[in-house]
Parts: structure tokens; C-alpha cells; sequence
């Protein structure tokens, strides 16, 4: 498949700090991206540069096989849905959906928006104001409206951080099948690394303005290059400089070769699974999951091991 | 709790009887008593001064007055929009550029029409600029029409329409505006089909806050205006004073003010239906 969108050596300098530093990344037609990182990490600048809301201090931007980092926001063929959603609040659903047809006719332009909104799940709603929906409904209208225009790339602004969590993981299922069906690429910003771990065919987790890794879901999980991917995806043990995943982490009562007793401090019943927190002897703090069935006591003496292929290791 | 609420309502609300309810009801009284012989007012009750009002000479007032309430409204909504859009966007100077419009009022509002009356009379600054350039012989009528009553108005009301418009240009959702960009309007499409709609709570308060004082103003149109161009303000006035007839001034006072009220109520309902 070819890249769709290609950032290369992307920089933005603001007065005070440096937001992005040299972004280089190539996004695959048609494929779930997510841009993942702790708050101002420098992914939402990002966002903001591809749409054309900030000038790049350096570097360039394809799409779709032409250059566009000089261009106008409305002249770039991609669509942002905001993490406010902002949707105009003097128009209707339909309005709102409509509102970009008129800068860029489209054949069938009535059937798309009927179309679109059928796929949001909004048709019986699209004479509603926004200030008659809910968070759910507002998200979705913010979709359509973006999507009804077909961009070469979809922007997404951490558009689930503003619904509450019951409803979030359910969206996340949505949300993927829309972009399954539709086929448009997707460019996701968000800072939750389950929820970019869930969605994404690939991820790129940024810091302090830089892509520290790039790779599929199971890539960075499983091989993280630096202590930060390791640390920002999923839970993490550091014993004696070594990483070690909670899941690799073996927990029993009788003694192997190369384990360790401890003490737990303390057991979360997550349903499938356990989670226990244990007070190794030299007081090193470790976590791990063992199943909902075994039977562990808090305050008991354990022996706890791994297996040294599961050890992660870093230089930096 | 609505102890607090008293103590703090209270005397907004003892101010507001005192100064516009009781005032209000003692014209109310008036308008419907007689002439008294040296001013004043006598009985017995009549409704005559709201009758006389019937007479085209007042009606010709009243249309003039309105005419030139509304030019003034439409002018200094045309000029004040762009100029609170560009105070809006000037970042840092934002302050500087909002003091320059509030800065006529350190001087009284009187004294301001006499200059302005130094620059367009006859013999005014502008006449004898232009005349010895030698681009005119007679100088121009610029003083005393209802030319230069509209300029008095729009000068001193626009502060008045550029500070509301300002206000909810301040308060509106900048991502609204990339929103629009993003969805493909240009500039131009984006203030007339994102901002300006937006805008319209701040409009409608624009053309309240321009339009009631401009219908009522009487100093304006007695520097500027002179003998020839009376408003409904120097009606009331001349009834007060000159005429002394009170009653009738009393009548014309209460038909403007709820003109002025059934209007404020229109222009507020119809801002709000358009958001």
C-alpha cells in the first residue's frame, strides 16, 4: 500500500518552547494511525501543522503525492474532528454536515449527507440544534461532518476524552468499524494507550516533541526501544535496571531456582484476573497477575520469578 | 443565602424606583392633566395631548427622528463590527486599542459637538481649509442639516456598538473558526457564515444600545441640527421650556418610551432566535 500522508524532518518552534522536533513519519493508505503521548508531547501540534492551523517551522508535509504544508487550511484535503467537537451552534445537525459541502461540491451531495449520517446513526436526529445532544451524538455529528467531505486523511483530536468512560469503550468499537467501512485514513491523537492500543493498526508514541518509536500495537509492547515506550504502554516493573511485564511475572508458594521471596502488600480482584502488589526482600516493589483462582493471602510470604527472555532491557 | 441577595438587591432596586419608576410615573400623570397657565400642570384629566400628537407637523418629527436613529444604528454597526474584529485580533494591543475607543468619554460629550461644530460651520476649519486651496469659493453646508446630526450621532454612539460586538467576538470559540477553515470556507465565507452569524447577540445589544439613546438625543440635533432639524428629543424639550406645555411634552416622552421598549423587546427576541 502506499503512504497517503508523509511528514518529513516536521519542526514547530513556538516563542517560548520547542513543540515539534524533526517528526519524520509515513501513514499508510487507509490505516488506522495513532499519534500517542503524554500531555504536550507535541502530538496535537502535530495535528494542528497537518491541518493547517500552525505553520511548521521546518520540514515538509505530503498528501496524497503533493506537497500542502503551504497551503490554507481550507485548501488542504484533510478534515479535523476537534476535541470540543465544534460544532457551529447556530446550525442544525444537517447544517452542520452540510456546512462543507458548499465549499466543495461533490456529486450527490444529497445522497452523501444522507448517507453519512445513516452511518453515524443520526438521520432522525438531523434537525436537532447541538445543544439538544449528547456527548455521544456530538461526537458523532463531528464525524459526519468531516467524513461527508472524504478527506484524503481524517484528523482526530482526542475525540473521546470529552464522553464518560462507560460510553468511551463502546465508541472505540464504532469508531473502528467506521473507519473500516468508510476506508479513509485515520490520523488519531490521544494520550490513553489502551485506547490507541485497541484501535490502531499502527502507533507512533511521541515525547518532549520527538517519535521515540513507531511500530504496530505488539511491536511496541512487546519490543519497546526506549524506557519510555515500555513505561507509557501498559504496566511496567523495573527490578535492577530490567523491565519485566505484571503478566510474565510468575507467583507461588514453592521456591524455583532463580526466584525471590516477598511480600504481598496487596491483591486487587480485577474479575478474570488478579492483581497483586509485591514487597520483594531489598525492598523493591513489583506487580504481577496471576489468575482470579489462585489463592493468595495479603501479607503472605510468596516466591516470585520470570523467565529471562521476558526481560526488556534499555541503553537509554 | 436570600438574606445576602437582599442585602445586595436592595439598593440597585431602591435606586431604580427612585430614578426611573417614579419618574416615570409622574410623566404618565402628567401627559393625561392640563396646560397650567405659567407651566405645570392643572386639572381636570384629558387624553388631548396623546390626540394632538395625531398632526402630521409631530409626525414629521417622530419619522425624521426615526430615520435618523436608524442611519446612525446601521452606521455605527457597519463601522463598529470591523473595528471590534480588528481590536479582537490585534493580541497585545488589544487593551491599548480598547482604551482609544472608551477615550472620548474623559471629555464631556457637549464639548465634543462644539468642536465639531468648529470644524464644519462656515468659517470652520474644513471650509477654510478647502477654500484656500482654492477647490471651493462659497463654503459648503456642512453644519446645521441633517447631514451633520448623523455624523454627530455615529461619532458619539459608536463606541457604544463597537464595545458589545466586541465582547462576544471575545467570547466566541476560536476552534469554531478553524472548524469552518477546515471544512473548506475561505475568510470571507467563514465571517459571514461562522462569525458574523455569532455575532448576532452582540449586534442586536449594538443596535439597542445605539438606536434608544440616538431616538431620544436632543443635544446632538440642537448643536449640529440648529432650528430647522427638531428631533423628538428637542420636541420634548421645547415643550418643557419654551412651549410650557408640560402635559404634551409628558405625552410625546411616554409614546417614545414605549416605542423605545416595544423595539428593545423585538430586537432582543429576534437575537435570540437566531441562535
Amino acid at each position: 500500500m502506499e503512504d497517503i500522508l508523509e511528514l518529513r524532518g516536521l519542526s514547530k518552534q513556538f516563542a517560548t518552547h520547542r513543540a515539534v522536533h524533526d517528526v519524520s513519519l509515513a501513514i499508510e493508505r487507509g490505516a488506522f494511525f495513532s499519534l500517542l503521548g503524554p500531555s504536550g508531547c507535541g502530538k496535537t501540534t502535530t495535528l494542528r501543522l497537518i491541518a493547517g492551523f500552525e505553520a511548521p517551522s521546518a520540514g515538509e508535509i505530503w498528501l496524497n503525492g503533493s506537497r500542502i504544508d503551504a497551503l490554507p487550511p481550507f485548501r488542504r484535503n484533510v478534515n479535523t474532528v476537534f476535541q470540543s467537537y465544534a460544532l457551529f451552534p447556530h446550525l442544525t445537525v444537517l447544517g452542520n454536515v452540510e456546512f462543507g459541502l458548499r465549499h466543495a461540491p461533490v456529486a450527490n451531495a444529497e445522497r452523501r449527507v444522507r448517507q453519512v449520517l445513516e452511518q453515524v446513526q443520526m438521520s432522525d436526529k438531523k434537525s436537532r440544534k447541538p445543544s439538544e445532544l449528547s456527548g455521544g451524538e456530538r461526537q458523532r455529528v463531528a464525524l459526519a461532518r468531516a467524513l461527508v467531505l472524504a478527506p484524503d486523511v481524517l484528523l482526530l483530536d482526542e475525540p473521546l476524552s470529552a464522553l464518560d468512560p462507560q460510553l468511551r469503550k463502546q465508541v472505540r468499537a464504532e469508531l473502528k468499524a467506521l473507519q473500516r467501512q468508510t476506508g479513509v485514513t485515520f490520523l488519531f491523537v490521544t494520550h490513553d494507550q489502551e485506547e490507541a492500543l485497541a484501535m490502531s493498526d499502527r502507533i507512533a508514541v511521541m515525547q518532549g516533541g520527538e517519535i521515540e518509536q513507531a511500530g504496530t500495537p505488539q511491536e511496541l509492547y512487546q519490543k519497546p526501544e526506549t524506557r519510555f515506550v515500555a513505561s507509557f504502554l501498559g504496566e511496567m516493573n523495573w527490578v535492577n535496571g530490567v523491565g519485566i511485564r505484571p503478566e510474565c511475572v510468575r507467583v507461588s508458594h514453592d521456591g524455583f531456582s532463580n526466584a525471590r521471596p516477598g511480600r504481598i502488600a496487596h491483591i486487587a480482584f480485577l474479575g478474570p484476573y488478579r492483581h497483586l502488589t509485591i514487597q520483594l526482600e531489598g525492598g523493591e516493589v513489583i506487580t504481577a497477575q496471576t489468575a482470579a483462582a489462585a489463592v493468595f493471602v495479603t501479607g503472605e510470604t510468596v516466591q516470585v520469578s520470570w523467565e529471562p527472555n521476558d526481560e526488556l532491557r534499555f541503553s537509554s | 443565602m436570600t438574606r445576602l441577595r437582599n442585602i445586595f438587591v436592595t439598593p440597585a432596586a431602591v435606586l431604580m424606583l427612585f430614578t426611573i419608576v417614579v419618574p416615570a410615573a409622574i410623566i404618565c400623570v402628567y401627559s393625561l392633566l392640563s396646560r397650567g397657565a405659567y407651566g405645570g400642570v392643572e386639572l381636570p384629566w384629558t387624553t388631548e395631548n396623546y390626540s394632538r400628537l395625531i398632526d402630521p407637523l409631530y409626525g414629521g418629527i417622530f419619522v425624521r427622528s426615526f430615520v435618523l436613529a436608524a442611519a446612525a444604528t446601521a452606521l455605527c454597526i457597519l463601522l463598529g463590527f470591523p473595528l471590534a474584529l480588528f481590536i479582537g485580533r490585534s493580541g497585545t494591543r488589544k487593551n491599548l486599542y480598547l482604551s482609544l475607543v472608551i477615550l472620548p468619554f474623559w471629555t464631556s460629550f457637549l464639548i465634543r459637538l462644539y468642536a465639531w461644530m468648529f470644524l464644519l460651520r462656515d468659517t470652520g476649519l474644513i471650509n477654510t481649509a478647502l477654500q484656500s486651496l482654492g477647490l471651493i469659493r462659497q463654503p459648503l453646508p456642512l453644519l446645521y442639516n441633517n447631514g451633520a446630526v448623523l455624523l454627530g450621532l455615529v461619532y458619539g454612539f459608536l463606541p457604544f456598538a463597537v464595545l458589545p460586538i466586541y465582547a462576544t467576538l471575545e467570547r466566541l470559540d476560536k476552534s469554531l473558526l478553524e472548524a469552518a477553515a477546515d471544512l473548506g470556507a475561505r475568510p470571507i465565507a467563514v465571517l459571514m457564515r461562522v462569525t458574523l452569524p455569532l455575532c448576532a447577540p452582540g449586534i442586536a445589544a449594538a443596535a439597542i444600545l445605539v438606536f434608544v439613546p440616538a431616538l431620544g438625543t436632543y443635544i446632538t440635533s440642537d448643536l449640529l441640527g440648529g432650528s430647522k432639524t427638531i428631533l423628538i428629543g428637542n420636541l420634548v424639550q421645547n415643550q418643557f421650556t419654551t412651549a410650557r406645555d408640560w402635559p404634551f411634552g409628558a405625552a410625546v416622552s411616554i409614546v417614545l418610551m414605549i416605542v423605545a421598549v416595544l423595539l428593545m423587546f423585538t430586537v432582543r427576541r429576534r437575537g435570540e432566535e437566531l441562535l
